[in-house]
């Protein structure tokens, strides 16, 4: 019971505020709208048993780069977006027709008899969200991977500082 | 007890309505913004499966995930400060240098 | 040794062309020795032959042969066909040949174009005789045209002079019309031949055994064989110079006069008189046709006859008179008469290559052609006065002399097929007297009008006169028609000649008076038939007609509206309307690329949202 009510809470405050991420003309609050967004998956995470995710989705994703988004659109200054006509041969008005029937696909195709599958309490039992068990298999069966990371991050800050001293 | 599909209903409805935000936002910030929320679509869904199979691989995929999504974002944020300061404008629409 | 001597007697005129071509063309002795040398081999052959068939040790006719082109469904070979026709031919023209090339090397002697001219002439030969030899109708068609190419090089021989390369052009053109309708009658007949195409044959022996069985299992349509004997009379008409294709012989004059002997009056001209002889059993089924031939023949006669009355020009008179004559011969192959023809033809190639060499000889000599300008010439000239004398009194049909008994037995058959046939060829009698009287009493009697003094030619030049001279007069009586035909016989018809003797002896009387009594003073006479007068000073306006037709109806309707077709249709439409379409379609396809993300977006989600569907089914 409890779990239907937190369920459907947090999901129709995570559509509200992808709406707004969308929808809302300032960045700010489309940023802020996507920070809302994050905490509430993280709530479900959490209702999931991923209790390691949710903590790494609050402290990375909405602590990082969120920030760093925060920071970008405050450094840059954005305007208020204007509203862009929404007729429905547009680029816009196709591509939203285009996302709608692509959400009724991917609705027949979860909605399906063969997708509906229970949850597992003893799952959550033997703790398989907790930060051992991630980190177990972090660092056993997908090694390779974690460290190859390594090299991404790396990368990515070579080039973020190249091109951020790449100005006339 | 919410059943699997719920969640990844709600996955495809945040992955639809952040490729909705791609299309028909302008400020090329925000279509970056839009594709977070399409990660997010995704990290829902590994998670979910993740309890559903009872196989923790899920989480660390999400792990990964939230990890290229950083370096993503670090170098598509620099792209966009240089676009700021190059061209002068960060409207999607106006940045098309390679149409015909 | 028979194929040794056919093929030596063919191919020995083009070797000589072509060590002509390769070594000789800056050697005038040599190419002169290489080109008599030919044709002189060709004759020695041709009068070995003769000379076996004669004392009966070899049998005609005979054949060699190669097989050219072989093809399922198309056989054509390559060979020589001797019989009693082609070889009296070969001797005509081998024989009369070697006297014109030893003639040419007087009178081209200071000519720059020597060696090119007796190659050509040595080609022309080889070219004649693939006509004469030929035993099927492709081996005749490639000599036909050949003898075209030919004669069109050697009328432009001085090629500077304008009028002699429009002459030129105007031959072939000329002929080549007529050989659309030969090429079209050729292959009609091959067609008809059999209707197992495997068995279809253009050879002219097989042909004529064949055609009485297709005729009469009724395998032809009525209709088809007289049409296919009208399209193969085209070439004679073309070849031949019958009205009204007649308009390039007077201006192939344009050539040296050794060429206009040997091509325009002894040889090539006869081919299409030659072509009808071997093809008389294919007319001979045909009477329609045959009556058309007749009336051609006959109108072509009189009618350049009387163009020859007003002329001026001493090689233009010849010219029309060998019209007339080629005219006479049709004429009588259209009445039937084979044998008659060929005599004609054999005794024409003599007389009238002794004028045309003697007026050769004129020029040679003054370097004038109008006859008003010359006069006096049988004082300074005798020699060639004389062979003049002897080849006029020949043509107009003098008793005595071979054409006198050559016309007679044309004349005979006219009398007995056809009556005013027989009239029309007596009057042109008469008027062929009077004009070569006329140029004989102008040119050569009377006070000499020509500015320098003339000189009699070499002797190089007058030998050939000399042997012509004597053919023209013994002709007649060589026996010539027995040889053609062995049953023919050579019987008197005095009620037959005696018309015509009357006629030519008052059209001789009449031109004696005009212009050597001068009893009535020619330009009187001009001025009295003024009127007929310049119609045939405008040769019947025919070459305007002609003109106006190429100019009009050809170029401007037919021609412009096919080059409307392809300017505006084909290249307009097929052509640049391709590249139109291409371009535009570039222009459509190119809006795919606007170069902004979000656009590459959607094809993204499109693709994605594809793919979901087609396995969602």
């Amino acid at each position: 019971m409890l779990e239907a009510v937190c369920f459907y809470a947090f999901a129709a405050l995570m559509l509200i505020a992808a709406l707004s991420v969308i929808l809302n003309r300032q960045p700010i609050y489309s940023v802020l709208s996507l920070l809302v967004v994050m905490f509430c998956l993280a709530a479900l995470f959490i209702m999931l048993g991923a209790y390691f995710v949710a903590a790494l989705q609050v402290l990375l994703y909405a602590g990082a780069v969120l920030v760093l988004f925060l920071f970008v659109v405050m450094l840059l200054n954005l305007e208020r977006e204007t509203l862009a006509r929404m007729r429905v041969f547009t680029l816009r008005g196709v591509g939203t027709a285009a996302a709608m029937c692509l959400l009724i696909l991917l609705w027949k195709m979860l909605a399906s008899p063969q997708a509906a599958a229970r949850f597992t309490d003893a799952a959550t039992a033997r703790g398989h969200g907790s930060i051992e068990a991630v980190g177990r298999a972090l660092f056993t069966t997908y090694l390779v991977p974690f460290e190859l990371t390594s090299f991404l991050i790396l990368a990515a800050i070579i080039g973020a500082v190249t091109l951020g001293k790449f100005h006339e | 007890m919410i059943p699997l599909t719920h969640y990844l209903l709600l996955s495809a409805v945040l992955l639809t309505i952040g490729l909705a935000g791609i299309m028909t936002r302008r400020n090329v910030l925000m279509i970056l913004l839009c594709i977070e929320l399409m990660f997010n679509a995704a990290n829902l869904a590994f998670v979910a499966y993740a309890r559903a199979w009872g196989d923790v691989s899920g989480q660390v995929a999400v792990v990964f995930i939230i990890t290229v999504a950083a370096a993503e974002v670090t170098v598509g944020l620099a792209i966009a400060i240089l676009l700021a300061r190059q061209l002068r404008t960060l409207n999607a629409d106006e940045v098309s240098l390679l149409k015909w | 040794m028979v194929a040794c001597l056919s093929w030596t007697m063919l191919l020995a005129p083009l070797g000589a062309a072509a060590l002509i071509w390769l070594i000789g063309l800056h050697r005038k002795r040599l190419s002169a020795a290489l080109a008599i040398t030919g044709l002189l081999l060709s004759f020695l052959c041709s009068a070995v032959i003769f000379f076996h068939v004669l004392a009966g040790e070899w049998l005609l006719p005979r054949e060699v042969s190669v097989t050219w082109l072989s093809l399922p469904g198309l056989t054509i070979p390559f060979g020589i066909l001797i019989d009693r026709l082609s070889l009296l031919m070969t001797l005509v023209v081998t024989g009369v040949g070697s006297a014109v090339f030893i003639y040419s090397l007087g009178y081209m002697a200071e000519d720059e174009g020597f060696t090119r001219y007796f190659g050509m002439l040595s080609f022309f030969a080889f070219s004649m005789l693939t006509i004469v030899l030929a035993n099927n109708w492709v081996q005749l068609f490639m000599g036909w045209e050949l003898v075209g190419f030919s004669s069109y090089v050697l009328i432009g021989h001085w090629y500077a002079k304008p009028a002699a390369a429009e002459a030129g052009k105007k031959a072939f053109i000329v002929n080549r019309v007529a050989d659309v309708g030969f090429l079209l009658g050729i292959v009609a007949l091959w067609a008809i031949s059999s209707p197992v195409a495997a068995e279809r044959t253009f050879h002219f022996q097989t042909l004529e055994h064949r055609l009485p069985v297709l005729i009469t299992t009724g395998l032809i349509p009525i209709a088809m064989l007289p049409l296919i004997g009208l399209l193969i009379f085209c070439g004679p008409v073309g070849k031949s110079a019958q009205f009204p294709l007649h308009v390039w012989l007077p201006d192939a004059m344009e050539g040296p006069t050794p060429v206009s002997a040997l091509i325009h009056a002894a040889t090539m001209v006869a081919a299409g008189v030659y072509l009808l002889c071997r093809a008389s059993w294919l007319f001979a089924a045909l009477p329609s046709v045959l009556t058309i031939i007749m009336w051609v023949g006959g109108i072509t006669a009189f009618l350049a006859a009387c163009l020859a009355l007003v002329e001026d020009d001493l090689k233009r008179i010849l010219a029309y008179s060998t019209l007339s004559q080629l005219g006479y011969m049709v004429m009588a192959l259209g009445l039937g008469g084979r044998t008659a023809g060929m005599y004609h033809l054999t005794t024409h190639a003599f007389f009238k290559a002794l004028l045309f060499l003697a007026a050769g000889s004129v020029i040679h000599g003054t370097h004038e052609q109008q006859i008003w300008n010359l006069g006096g010439l049988w004082r300074s000239m005798r020699w060639t006065s004389l062979a003049f004398l002897i080849g006029g009194l020949a043509l107009c049909g003098f008793p005595g002399l071979s054409g006198f008994f050559s016309k007679d037995a044309i004349l005979v058959l006219a009398h007995e097929h056809m009556l005013p046939l027989y009239w029309l060829g007596t009057l042109t009698a008469g008027m062929t007297a009077f004009y070569i009287a006329r140029a004989w009493f102008v040119a050569f009697t009377g006070p000499a009008r020509h500015p320098h003094p003339a000189h009699e030619s070499p002797p190089v030049m007058l030998g050939p006169l000399a042997l012509l001279a004597a053919l023209s007069i013994v002709a007649g009586y060589a026996g010539i028609p027995r040889l053609i035909d062995p049953h023919a016989h050579e019987a008197w018809h005095w009620h037959v000649a005696a018309a015509p003797l009357i006629v030519v002896m008052a059209g001789l009387l009449l031109a004696w008076l005009v212009y050597a009594r001068k009893l009535v003073s020619a330009r009187q006479l001009v001025h009295a038939l003024a009127l007929p007068y310049s119609f045939l000073k405008q040769r019947y306006y025919i070459d305007e007609f002609y003109a106006w037709y190429v100019a009009v109806v050809q170029q401007r309707l037919i021609a412009g509206s096919c080059a409307w077709i392809e300017r505006r249709i084909i290249i307009g439409i097929a052509v640049n309307g391709t590249a139109y379409l291409a371009r535009g379609l570039g222009q459509i396809l190119r809006l795919w690329q606007t170069g902004k993300v979000q656009t590459y977006v959607l094809a993204f989600l499109i693709g994605v949202a594809w793919l979901l569907s087609a396995s969602l089914r």
